[in-house]
């Protein structure tokens, strides 16, 4: 990672662009997982009820969000779970440290866990000594390489076979050269099971949790969550506060939903559902807000609250798709990490809302039915109404509506730009200052604009009636 | 039917010929057809660029010239869901909108669903590669999508489908963004001219001839592409098609 | 105030419009034989299925399978079904690490997703669901209609199980496996390397 990290979008994906052979590769990746979740939703007829029918659950629990969490807290605590409640990410960072020193831990196996990406949990646990593997493949594979993960689901689809095959050739010391996947992930689970087998506390992040019974389900495809909890007698799951769900009975609708829409499957291959601590064991829960409840302030962008994290909006973000999880600069990129990240922090992220053409496709293939691409449209005149658009952009923007709304002058001026957009030599036309000619022609200018033809023609029908 | 003539200030001042060709079919099928002179543009750039308070008063210009007519039909799904479904944060309960709202169509949309067209006298031996535009296709719903698991339907295809000797191109990825985006196509140069070449790939594969969408600003970053690259595609609106206009050489 | 009265208290003052909980009760689909579709969702996500009826034919099954015949080290929670290891002798779960095959009971299966509800209630340690190298899982039939223990959809897997006790529970769909590696699928992550699924009637 770079010591000065880059958020302007536009920069980073120009970036990305310069080796299009490899631009052109992360793009079908995910077009073919795009294409598997389209057959998933399509073998289900009743696919867009449960959308809706997913979508209202949602809507209804962040109405009564409050309560849902009291009543989750109540239940879990009778079941011998511990539960805490973090402000913010060092909040939570501290509540784990804290627990882990309790225990003496020093070695610590993790699950997938956006929430703890987005606190960054690990730099924290390691500069207190503590020793974080990610278990997940892919944040196994990222983390060796001291990357942030580029995708929420697949953390490292902006790597080639190669590319794993040099780091584990130089962390896991695997044969140089050998770019199999079979034999690559062989030797990360020879690796992780010595981790497994040595870890004192095991993390896990939370899909859902159960306000009715207190309960909380974790999905993942390899099993690393389960066999990093089973072993060790402590269990800490960190969650954001949106993740609740009123009823058991609701799992019925999200876990239909979830690994369809993320990878194109019909279920993760183990979703399994913690009530209560092991035997003689512990579970703590970690309840974290860290921005989320300004966001139900908003009419605007509440919706983006429902987000259940399957990252089906990146796998088909035609931008996404072709700039990479890197160019977003933020933990959570791609449409969704386009309207939560700016909302935190909009100086930082304010070209994100931009990086998107408002082609509406997230906004169909979400499974909470969250408006995405109409949010993302709003977001924009939001950022520049927080002053963070610069006079180059909003300028303009000015001048034109100031034009726009005089006629007479905008058809004067229309006439002038035709003029010289035919008459003007090509190199006045294609330099540095005119990003669209660097790659694409202008279009032709005709003589004529068309209030000119409409006018000749309604003369020219008063004259000949016939 | 009274009908006013929307004509997207872009396709005013660059491309005539597809608003020609509109005022073309919408005579055709009957319509007393007007042009209100006082338009100029509806402000879906300003508000796209975060500016909405100067997408504001064009919003108020436009209710305010097209109030009163039957109906509002322009040749761009982008410019008719700007208003269709972005005014309202816009126009603050103006109670010209409701009406405004229900009644402005995109060309391909009044054709079938107003005018009721099922047959069009012309001759266009060609392979047609169809671009499905973005706003058209997911914010007018003038055809399903291959997000949503719904009944298929494509009300542009359909019009195409009238013409005599047509082929309909068979695409890889019938609706990918093509990546114009308004000002995107500038702010972010390298991702949208990436994206346009793919389409430009896919419509090649396909064998299209004439490559054609509802809306002319997503032709307009293609044909630049395809003309920079010099690949042997030609571009036209889908009007201009379905006027019968010549392919331009 | 305390963090947990601050977040509340910060949830609360924002005005919310409220909106009913939607009945889950709808029309999900059914499938005429879902033991047909179980097989087939099982077999796409690398699992295998067979009937067998009682624990003799069980074992004998079993035995075709070299993961099986070829284990040094099984685990058995069937009744009248052996295994090397007793898990009601180990006492700490990391004694598991080297089990090569573990025999489980399933709960119920489910058709629309090749996913079988397994839980710890009869169980001493849940690993032992995890960490073998190889692994199957046993649903019991006992009216010997397999129809009976395969719902069609998720909705009436939910109404099937009560949650009132701690017991941990699982939908398993398959063998462990991965895609991170530019998405080619491999099978055996960390977790079982195969699994098969046997309806006992």
């Amino acid at each position: 990672m770079s010591a000065v990290k880059n958020y302007d979008h536009p920069t980073n994906a120009d970036r990305f662009n310069q080796d299009q052979a490899r631009t052109h590769w992360h793009d079908s990746s995910l077009w073919f997982i795009r294409e598997k979740r389209d057959r998933m939703a399509r073998s289900l007829p009743e696919w867009e009820t449960l959308r809706a029918t997913a979508s209202q659950i949602k809507a209804h629990t962040v109405g009564k969000l409050a309560d849902y969490l009291e009543e989750f807290e109540r239940n879990a605590t009778a079941r011998g779970v511990k539960v805490h409640w973090a402000k913010d990410a060092d909040e939570h960072n501290r509540i784990v440290l804290e627990l882990l020193q309790k225990h003496n831990a020093k070695r610590i196996v993790k699950s997938k866990s956006m929430l703890t990406e987005e606190c960054h949990l690990n730099p924290w646990l390691e500069k207190h000594g503590i020793e974080v593997v990610d278990t997940d493949l892919g944040e196994r594979i990222v983390q060796l390489r001291q990357e942030p993960p580029s995708h929420i689901v697949m953390p490292a689809i902006h790597l080639k076979k190669e590319d794993v095959s040099d780091t584990f050739h130089e962390h896991l010391q695997t044969e140089q050269g050998n770019y199999d996947p079979n034999y690559l992930t062989e030797s990360a689970r020879q690796h992780l099971r010595q981790k497994f087998v040595q870890a004192d506390v095991g993390i896990t992040g939370v899909n859902f949790a159960i306000a009715e019974t207190g309960g909380l389900v974790v999905c993942t495809n390899e099993g690393n969550a389960d066999l990093g909890v089973s072993l060790p007698k402590v269990h800490i799951a960190c969650m954001g506060i949106e993740k609740l769900i009123p009823r058991v009975e609701h799992l019925g609708i999200f876990l239909r939903l979830l690994a369809r829409s993320a990878t194109g499957q019909p279920i993760t291959t183990y979703s399994s559902h913690f009530h209560g601590p092991v035997e003689g064991g512990e579970l703590h829960i970690v309840l974290v807000d860290n921005g989320r409840s300004e966001l139900m302030q908003s009419d605007d962008f509440r919706n983006s609250l429902k987000c259940i994290r399957c990252g089906a909006c990146m796998n088909t973000c035609p931008v996404y798709r072709r700039s990479g999880g890197h160019s977003y600069a933020a933990t959570v990129p791609g449409p969704i990490g386009s309207i939560l990240n700016p909302l935190r922090d909009a100086k930082h992220h304010k070209s994100l809302p931009f990086a998107c053409t408002l082609c509406g496709s997230c906004s169909d293939v979400c499974p909470v039915k969250i408006n995405l691409h109409e949010q993302l449209l709003t977001l924009r005149s939001e950022v520049n109404h927080r002053k963070q658009l610069p006079m180059s952009k909003t300028f303009p923007m000015k001048l034109a509506s100031w034009v726009f709304q005089r006629p007479g002058l905008y058809a004067w001026l229309g006439g002038i730009g035709k003029f010289f957009l035919r008459t003007m030599p090509r190199f006045l036309i294609y330099n540095a200052l005119n990003p669209w000619g660097r790659n694409r022609e202008m279009p032709a200018a005709p003589k004529e604009s068309f209030r000119q033809m409409y006018a000749q023609r309604k003369k020219a029908k008063k004259n000949d009636p016939s | 039917m009274r009908v006013a003539l929307f004509v997207p200030c872009y396709i005013d001042q660059l491309y005539p010929r597809v608003a020609m060709a509109t005022l073309d079919l919408l005579e055709q099928v009957g319509m007393e057809v007007e042009f209100p002179k006082a338009q100029t543009c509806c402000g879906q750039p300003m508000l796209n660029s975060g500016c909405d308070r100067d997408a504001a008063p064009l919003a108020e210009r436009f209710l305010e010239i097209f109030d009163g007519y039957d109906a509002i039909v322009a040749p761009s799904g982008s410019c008719v869901s700007m208003v269709k479904n972005h005014y309202n944060h816009l126009v603050h309960g103006d109670p010209r909108f409701e009406s405004i709202r229900t009644k402005i169509y995109e060309l391909c949309e009044f054709l079938v669903d107003i005018a009721k067209v099922e047959s069009l006298p012309v001759k266009f031996p060609y392979v047609v590669g169809l671009h499905s535009s973005c706003h058209g296709l997911r914010e007018l719903r003038l055809a399903s999508d291959s997000e949503l698991n719904a009944p298929e339907f494509n009300k542009p295809r359909q019009l195409l489908q009238m013409l005599e000797g047509i082929q309909l191109a068979d695409l890889k990825r019938k609706d990918e963004c093509c990546g114009f985006g308004g000002t995107f196509a500038v702010s972010e140069e390298a991702v949208s001219c990436t994206m346009g070449r793919d389409r430009i790939a896919d419509h090649l594969q396909a064998g299209t001839q004439v490559l054609t969408a509802g809306d002319m600003s997503c032709l307009m970053h293609l044909a630049g592409l395809i003309q920079r690259d010099k690949k042997p595609i030609s571009v036209m609106h889908i009007a201009e098609i379905l006027a019968g206009y010549e392919v331009p050489q | 105030m305390s963090s947990k009265d601050q977040i509340l208290k910060s949830i609360r003052n924002k005005i919310v419009p409220a909106a009913d909980l939607p009945s889950i009760d709808q029309d999900w689909i059914q499938y005429e034989d879902p033991l047909a579709q179980f097989s087939e969702v099982l077999g796409m996500v690398g699992g295998a299925v067979e009937v067998v009826n009682g624990p003799e034919e069980l074992a004998q099954k079993l035995a075709e399978i070299p993961a099986y015949s070829q284990a040094k080290k099984t685990v058995s929670c069937i009744a009248g079904l052996a295994g090397s290891v007793n898990l009601n002798d180990i006492e700490d779960p990391h004694d598991l690490e080297d089990i090569d095959y573990a025999v489980v009971p399933g709960e119920f299966a489910v058709a629309e997703n090749g996913a079988v509800f397994v839980t710890d209630a009869k169980i001493r340690h849940r690993v032992i669901m995890f960490i073998p190298q190889h692994i199957a899982l046993v649903i019991a039939c006992p009216d010997g209609n397999v129809n009976d223990a395969v719902v069609s959809n998720m909705a009436q897997a939910y109404e099937r199980l009560v949650w009132d006790s701690n017991h941990f529970g699982c939908f398993i769909s398959g063998p462990s496996k991965t895609a991170d590696i530019e998405q080619s699928l491999v099978i055996g992550a960390h977790g079982a390397r195969s699994l098969h699924v046997f309806f006992l009637k």
